[in-house]
Order: C-alpha cells, then structure tokens, then sequence
C-alpha cells in the first residue's frame, strides 16, 4: 500500500517537473486554464454515466413510490404470477405487467446469438492469431471490423427479409418470425466484438509461452490448446461476457426479426419479445408518466444495471489477465 | 485435445506414432477454426450481398433526389438522408472535440497511477457497453423532459419549444453514445506519438498545452479522423436512441432549425419494415433505403480503416 502511494507521488512529482519549463507568467495561467477545461471535459464521461443511471432511474422511481402507480402495478407484481399465469399485456382492459416473459425472450435470444458466436468467434481468432499467413490476416481483420460496422438495423432487416425465410424451411418452424431468427441474426452483430476481444486476449500471451512449450517437446497444436488457450482464458471469458451484455442490449435486430410477442416458453421457433424491442415499441405510445411509462423505465434501468455489471466483470477480467501475464514475463 | 502422449516416448515407432497423431490434430485445428473464419466472412458477404443485390434495382437519382409519395410507396428518399446527415453532423461537432480532449486529458495530463483517469477509463469503457435502447430513455428523461423542458419553462412560457424530440437532443444522445469510440481511437494514437517528440517539443521551451496542440495532436491525426469517421459511421446506423428523441415517419419539410424532428434512414427502413400493411409493395423502398444507409456507413468505415491502417504502418516506421 504504502509502494503504491510512494510511486504515485514519485509520479506526480515528475509530472509537475515535466510541466514547469513555461517560465511566463501568462502563460502559466493559460497552462492551468486550457489544463482545468481538459480534465472538466474528461470527467463528462463520468457524469455522462451517473446522469444515465439517475435520469432513468428517476424516471422509473415511482413504480416503488407512488401510490398512483400502485393501483395498477406494484414492483413485486412484476415478477409474481396472477391467475392468468405469467403475462404481459400492459395495453389491455386489466394490465398485466409480468415481466418474466420479457426476461425469458431476452435470455432464449440472447444464448442462440452466443453458442453461434462464441465458438465462431473464438475460433476464428484463433486462427488469425496461430495459423493465418500475414497477407490473410490483412485481410480478415478489417473484414470483421466491418461487419462490426453493418448497422443493426441492417442486419435487422436482413433477418426479417430473408434469413426468416431460410429458417422457416431449413427447421419448419411455426411462426415465420422467432427467438431462432433473431439470435441468428443477433449473431451477426456479436461475432465481431467476441472476436475482438478473444483475438486481443490471444495476442496478449507472450511469445516466450509458446517457445518455451515448443521447446518442452509439445506440437504446435499442443501448445495453444494446453498452453495459450489456458493463459488467454480469462480475456475469452471476457469476450463472451463483454458478447452477452451487448446482445441482451441490442434492439433494432431482435425488434425486426423476434416477432415480438410476449410468450412465456422454452420454444425456439416461436415468436418472442425481448425487453429491449419491448421498449422500443411501446414507449412511443405511452401516456408519459402514466404506470406504463414507469415500468418501461424500470425494464431500462434493469437493463442498464445489467449491462453495466457484465461490462465491469468483462473489463476486470481483461485487465487481470494483463497484469498477470505481465507479471509472470 | 485428448492426444496424451504416454510418458516414456522413447522408441522409434511410438514416436512416429506421436507425430502423425499431432499432425492430424495440428490439420484439424487449423481446418476447424478456418472455417469458423470463412463463416464469419460469409455473414458479411450475405447480407452485403442481399443488400446490393436487392438495392441496385431500386437505386435511381430520383430515389435519392426526391421526397416519399403516395402513402411511402413511391418516390424517394432525400429528406431521410438529409437528416441522417444533419443528425450525424450536429453529433460530430459535440462527439469529437469532448472524446479528443478526453482522451489528451487521459494520456498527457493525468498520471498513469491516477484515480481519476482510471475511473474514466471504467466509464469510457462502460457508456461503449450501455444498450443503445437506454441511450434513447436516457435523452428522453433527460434532454427532453429536464433541460429542454427547463429552458421552455424559463425561456418560452412554458410552451413546448425544446421540451419535444427534435434534432439537437436526438443528436447529443447519439454524441455521447458515440464518444468511447472517438476517445479509445485518439488514445491510440496518442500514444503512438514518440516520447522524444514532447521531450524535444518542451526542451525548445514550449507549454505543455502548446506541445499538446502542435506537436502531439498534429502527430496523432490519423488517429483522431479515425476515431471521428467511426463514430460518424456509427451514428449514421443508430436507431434506438433516436426512436423518441426526435426522429419522425414522414414530415413534408426539411429541419431547418435545432428543434425540428428529423427523418432518418434507419427509422425509415424500421417504420416501413414493422408498420408498412403492404410489406411487397414497400419492400423495393426497403431494399434501396438499406442500401443507401449501408452504402454511407460502409464508405465511412473503409475510409477509417484505410487511414488506421496507413497511421499504423507509418507508427511502425518510426520505432
């Protein structure tokens, strides 16, 4: 503890040697100004984060305070089962805010996208990192990164026009529109950021590695299965963990290509709704601080947290995995 | 991966043995994962391709000159690209100077043990990872029914004037939506920018600040059109923060001022895809409005990989 906060005002010290050679006064004032705005400008990233969570949060704050709301939902009547079962139908005679559905639509989708592109993914970073000649590599890499660039309305529309199609005759499913299609297409838009990240964790294991278990007798094969995969694990763990949060976020695809009804079931070639196309559909039509704003409030906020806790997980890990690597060097 | 060799592998066959085994498992691999990379690539290829394909039969001039006619079944499209331009530009001029002073402020002035750039790091690399869905309830509830609606009630009698969704809240969401891609791009390049550059720049007697404007930033300018190019590129194909901050179906003008909705590519083709009742009449609209949206982003986002790639070679050059 104490090694850490010597080096740190070891390094701030520097850093204000560094600084001094302006010897004008002027100049010094217009040092700490232009100084002040930077660092004013870069902490807008940390107010951005905070007024994210308490804007929406605010706005979903009376589902659990007022009373209003309270006599058409309450917090605990969004998971509890009625009598008719788990249901949402926030637009009907008697609303049923039942998010379980949404939750159940939102996973199914979200596990076809990852057990698509995890494996793809991680495998095709291997390849670029092991076996693929410089020229290929060149040529793969920006390629991926723009599919990462394909809007996701894009990809949306493509699933709803004609993978929907493809999956109707490829499988017989019943409804055209369906969890299956949209986490194929959500595929599409998670494959480039697992890869990535697992392509990133890969190159980040030292060279030594691999030489030293060549030089132990192991093949080549035997060297990234035992060796570098085992070393890169956590920042692959990260990649799936980073892959999940931005496919349990992602919108424009699952809205245009899940069906979007509200069922409650463990079939993949029904119609399903997920939480994000659920506020995107239904938040241009809401009475604005009506019961219903509320709820779709608190599913952001939900979904905010959510995202929010995987992507730190995500980023620890990452992190962990460099310091390690670095430490054994 | 269960290939165990037995311990004692010292005779001759048991070796060759070995070695054909390993062999096999080293084809395998390299087979396995580089098909699961021609996959990935036909992803791309499909949907490019159905897009290209499907979209040049639509594409004419007037199809991008003119405005929807008849009920969005014919005609064309320009004002959803005009705002899609308006939109992305006004974003670029509130997303690039904050994500570049970020990211001066995290690589030259903060010290690398320091708190305050590691927490800007954790929330730089945490607004990249917010749904896009939330950007959207973020600009409503606060944009539109906070600042917005303060300047109304302070400024206009409380008459709706900003307190609705209109270009510029739809656009500083998309700015902040877009700003860990100008920061973490900058940033790279920052770094890239040679120590002996600043030493030699301060040495000469030069402010931090000035250092900093001509002589790192000049430096690491392919970095920074990079970084802007993709968040231009990104913005262009966001849909769901714009869906209630101020993007609209059809409007029979072009937004001139900062509070008028806009019509936006991407809207355009989720509005016509969900809520068009003649899906075959509309779907030839469809196919030349994707088209042009995935036109524009991909011409972005070459132009910002062919100036990374020339960035980094030349970063190269110089170690």
């Amino acid at each position: 503890m104490s090694d850490v906060q010597r080096t740190e005002i070891l390094a701030t010290t520097a850093h204000e040697k560094k600084a001094k050679p302006s010897l004008a006064r002027s100049a010094r004032w217009g040092e700490t100004i232009a100084e002040t705005i930077v660092k004013i400008v870069a902490l807008g990233s940390i107010a951005s984060v905070l007024l994210i969570l308490i804007f929406v949060g605010k706005e979903a704050l009376p589902l659990f305070t007022s009373a209003e709301v309270h006599k058409e939902v309450t917090p605990s009547a969004l998971f509890a089962g009625t009598a008719s079962g788990y249901t949402w139908q926030p637009v009907s005679e008697v609303p049923k805010y039942n998010v379980w559905p949404l939750f159940a639509g939102s996973l199914k989708v979200t596990l076809i996208a990852l057990l698509i592109a995890v494996p793809l993914s991680v495998a095709a970073a291997i390849f670029v990192g092991e076996y693929a000649p410089k020229r290929a590599r060149e040529i793969i890499k920006p390629a991926i990164e723009l599919l990462a660039g394909v809007p996701s309305v894009v990809i949306g529309f493509f699933a709803l026009v004609v993978l929907a199609s493809w999956v109707q005759r490829a499988f017989g499913t019943e409804h055209r529109l369906n969890a299956l299609v949209a986490g194929i297409g959500l595929s599409f838009a998670i494959c480039p950021v697992v890869f990535t990240v697992s392509e990133d964790a890969l190159r980040a294991v030292p060279g030594s590695y691999r030489t030293a278990a060549i030089a132990l007798g192991s093949t080549p094969s035997q060297a990234l299965l035992r060796v570098i995969l085992p070393a890169a694990t956590p920042g692959i763990a990260a990649a799936i963990v980073l892959g999940f949060g931005r496919a349990v976020g992602e919108t424009m695809i699952v809205v245009l290509a899940s069906g979007n009804a509200a069922l409650l079931d463990a079939d993949l070639g029904h119609s399903t709704r997920t939480i994000t196309a659920t506020i995107a559909q239904e938040l241009g039509e809401v009475v604005v601080g009506s019961p219903h704003y509320r709820v779709l409030f608190a599913l952001g906020a939900m979904l905010f947290i959510c995202t929010f806790g995987v992507n730190y997980l995500g980023e620890r890990a990452v992190h962990g995995m460099r310091k390690k690597l670095r430490g054994s060097k | 991966m269960t290939a165990q060799a037995p311990a004692n592998a010292g005779g001759a066959p048991q070796k060759l043995h070995r070695r054909q085994r390993s062999q096999t498992s080293d084809r395998a691999l390299f087979t396995l994962t580089a098909l699961a990379c021609v996959t990935i690539l036909a992803m791309l290829v499909v949907v490019v391709g159905d897009v290209v394909v499907g979209g040049s039969k639509t594409l004419s001039w007037e199809f991008i000159s003119a405005a929807p006619r008849d009920g969005m079944t014919k005609g064309g499209i320009f004002p959803a690209i005009f705002g899609t331009v308006a939109l992305t530009l006004l974003m670029t001029i509130a997303a690039v100077p904050a994500g570049v002073a970020t990211a001066v402020y995290l690589t030259e002035y903060a010290s690398s043990s320091s708190r305050v750039a590691r927490w800007i790091r954790v929330c730089i690399a945490n607004l990249a990872g917010v749904p896009s869905i939330v950007f959207g309830l973020f600009g409503l509830g606060f944009f539109i029914a906070t600042i917005g609606h303060g300047i109304d009630v302070a400024a206009f009698g409380g008459r709706p004037v900003y307190g609705q969704p209109c270009l510029l809240w739809a656009s500083l969401t998309l700015a902040i939506l877009t700003l860990p891609v100008v920061v973490v791009s900058t940033e790279e390049a920052l770094r890239a920018v040679p120590r002996e550059l600043r030493d030699a720049s301060l040495a000469l007697g030069a402010t931090k600040f000035q250092t900093v404007m001509r002589v790192v930033l000049p430096e690491a300018i392919g970095g920074v059109l990079t970084g802007s190019i993709l968040a231009v590129s990104r913005g262009a194909g966001e849909v769901a923060p714009i869906l209630f901050t101020g993007a609209a179906y059809f409007l029979p003008y072009l937004p001139t001022k900062l509070n008028d909705q806009f019509m936006n590519l991407g809207y355009h083709v989720y509005v016509l895809a969900t809520q068009s009742p003649d899906v075959d009449r509309t779907k030839p609209l469809l196919y030349g409005t994707v088209f042009v949206l995935l036109s524009l982003t991909f011409l972005l986002n070459v132009v910002a990989v062919l100036i990374r790639a020339r960035t980094r070679r030349r970063a190269r050059a110089a170690l």
